[in-house]
């Protein structure tokens, strides 16, 4: 394989493994907070992708006003979903918060099919982001820049979000302790609505860029990339933003690079991120970036 | 005086309640010899499958339930011993026929094995698979160890798509030979269904139930929490591999995908609708899946009244399922059974009371 060809797969990754970090967000971010893994959260991300495709093509509206809109929609049914199955939950055994999330994701799963139908639909790839692209020999379609472009600067906000707002200060707080917050005055609902928006807003926002990168949009296609998603946030440490940024990336450039070297197990492809799920959880559980869990009695 | 007036009645109570057990054993013997000529096809077919389904519920229960250890990859299990009893038990030139991309290694390609070695093949299979999963994943636990085994059974579908010559891979295997019939699936049922009571009340049984009461406090009385943890799960990938392989037969034809993470949510349904914990439970839940989306395959169906015509909605089962689960964990936690089972001497103590007697049953 030539250098060339490195640098193609290089940018493949990137922006693949930008979207694995996005959506990786919203899974770490609601471990963080409430240790539920949100298992619907790559169905929100479906409706997401479903809701652009509507306002563009139903609604006629501009595609960057139809974006927009998908992704405070999306963070509307993310808070939603809390409000609804996980809050009445929150005293419960996590077990049977996991449980219902299960079921939240199969809801979003044959709701989705029942009302949008199962055939795929193709979903319109707005002209600026199709620009064929020659640098150096590297062949790349525009959105292969793009994507990672319009992650940085997302990601880049949600750290301002979190670290300087006061808003991000009651979302640390009370992933270090619901109780002692909920103590110091802080509506610890509302904070956690909060961060149910957020992350499904950011998930809307993969969601809308995975059917860029990957235009056929159906009603199952939030699975595998919301489990791969949250193979990456514990591959980055469950529960730290930064480690599912990383995670996001680094299983994004694992999955290109194996299959570009060794296209004879391509098939394997999903098994990859699965893989590595299993030696990470059995040999360093807390992920690379995440503190070590204490047990208590 | 009075002591062994009590222990003679227990005893007592103990042969009345053998003899029941035997009785309705044979009554459903009695009904399944007659089914033929007295249920539909359609009928019959949806007892073999609800059968099937409760082995497969009852073990994945053991596990979930009993040990209370949340284990989300029973479809491996169940995709192993359905791919066993169907490369056992296809005749040679059927599979020389269907391998048609590559051809089945050795030494599936030249054995051919009556249904009951193979269901016991595919249960030893399963079991081990279920050891070999277990060994690593019980060092986590609550919902890490979901993730882990969640990851289990997708790399088995992985692999079933992918091991071309072993599974013939999307395309799946056909003209499986049906030798399934009522007596196999309820003899199985009825054989999982008593195994995993007697289970239960054994010591092995209160070890499971101590673990999932409290790990920490179920070591300091002694129980070796792994070897414990083990031994179910090995007993349920017995189980699974059994029933996966049942339904190989029972259905004739099976491929990759129908052992996806949907298999999995289907008994997740039914034991949390049963009540974890409860075999019961699990059982009559299977019954009520399995009549109750044949039911709703109606809604699904377009429908033709007279002149009025009702387009049927693909998927609406789906929805109605995952509405209940979500319904049962958010108001109805214990399920239809709770963590109870059906019991004779429910029955007994109202219609022959004995005296004092369950009150001590309790305290010894």
């Amino acid at each position: 394989m030539g250098i060339v060809d490195l640098f193609q797969q290089l940018a493949n990754g990137l922006s693949l493994g930008s979207l694995y970090a996005l959506i990786a967000i919203g899974y770490t971010m609601v471990y963080g907070i409430i240790r539920l893994i949100n298992f619907a959260h790559g169905d929100v991300m479906m409706v997401g992708c479903y809701l652009a495709y509507f306002g563009v093509l139903m609604f006629r509206l501009p595609w960057q006003i139809s974006w927009i809109l998908a992704v405070l929609l999306t963070s509307l049914l993310g808070v939603s979903i809390y409000i609804g199955a996980y809050k009445p939950l929150r005293r419960a055994p996590r077990i049977s918060a996991l449980i219902t999330a299960i079921g939240v994701s199969f809801f979003l799963e044959s709701l989705g099919l029942v009302i949008f139908g199962g055939r795929p639909k193709a979903f319109p790839r707005p002209p600026a982001f199709d620009i064929g692209l020659n640098i150096g020999g590297v062949y790349l379609v525009s959105f292969t820049l793009w994507i990672p472009l319009i992650t940085a600067i997302l990601l880049v906000g949600l750290v301002y979000l979190i670290y300087k707002t006061k808003i991000g200060m009651a979302m640390r707080s009370v992933a270090t302790d619901i109780e002692t917050t909920s103590l110091m005055g802080v509506d610890v609902d509302k904070v956690i609505s909060f961060t149910f928006a957020i992350g499904s807003a950011l998930a809307a926002a993969g969601g809308i860029m995975w059917a860029i990168k990957f235009p056929q949009i159906n009603p199952y296609m939030g699975i595998m990339p919301g489990l791969k998603a949250f193979i990456a946030a514990v591959f980055g440490g469950i529960g730290n933003i930064f480690g599912a940024m990383l995670g996001g990336f680094l299983l994004g450039m694992i999955e290109i690079l194996v299959v570009a070297f060794m296209p004879s197990i391509a098939g394997y492809r999903d098994a990859i991120a699965f893989g590595i799920l299993i030696v990470v959880l059995l040999f360093k559980p807390t992920g690379l970036l995440g503190e070590p869990l204490k047990e208590k009695v | 005086m009075v002591a062994l007036d009590k222990e003679v009645l227990i005893r007592k109570r103990r042969k009345t309640r053998f003899l029941l057990n035997v009785l309705l054993v044979i009554g459903i013997f009695l009904f399944l010899s007659r089914a033929d000529h007295l249920l539909d096809p359609y009928t019959i077919r949806i007892l073999n499958v609800s059968a099937v389904y409760m082995v497969l519920a009852m073990a994945y229960n053991l596990v979930n339930g009993t040990l209370g250890q949340f284990m989300l990859g029973p479809n491996a299990f169940i995709a192993l011993g359905a791919y066993t009893v169907a490369l056992l038990t296809m005749p040679v030139d059927k599979k020389a026929m269907s391998y048609i991309i590559e051809p089945l290694i050795w030494p599936f390609n030249s054995i051919c094995l009556p249904l009951f070695p193979s269901l016991l093949i595919a249960g030893i299979i399963g079991a081990g698979a279920a050891y070999l999963v277990g060994m690593p994943s019980f060092k986590l636990r609550g919902d890490y160890l979901a993730i882990v085994t969640l990851g289990f059974g997708e790399m088995v579908v992985v692999l079933a798509n992918n091991l071309v010559p072993i599974t013939n891979g999307a395309l799946g295997l056909k003209d499986i030979p049906r030798y399934v019939n009522l007596y196999w699936t309820w003899g199985w049922a009825l054989l999982t269904y008593f195994f995993m009571r007697l289970l239960r009340t054994s010591s092995y049984g209160r070890a499971f139930e101590a673990i999932r009461e409290d790990e920490i406090a179920a070591e300091g009385i002694g129980i070796d929490v792994r070897r414990h943890k083990l031994l179910a799960l090995t007993i349920a990938g017995f189980f699974l591999g059994v029933g996966g392989g049942l339904l190989a037969s029972l259905l004739g034809t099976i491929d990759p995908k129908l052992f996806s993470f949907f298999f999995t949510f289907n008994l997740l349904i039914i034991i949390v609708f049963g009540g974890l914990g409860s075999f019961t439970g699990a059982a009559i839940a299977s019954l009520v899946f399995v009549v109750l989306s044949e039911l709703l395959r109606a809604v699904e169906n377009p429908i033709n009244i007279g002149p009025i015509h009702i387009p049927g909605i693909p998927g609406m089962r789906m929805v109605v399922f995952s509405l209940l689960l979500i319904f049962v964990m958010l108001y109805w936690q214990r399920g239809l059974f709770g963590r109870k089972e059906l019991s004779w001497d429910f029955l007994l103590n109202r219609l022959f009371p004995l005296e004092g007697v369950e009150k001590d049953e309790g305290s010894s």
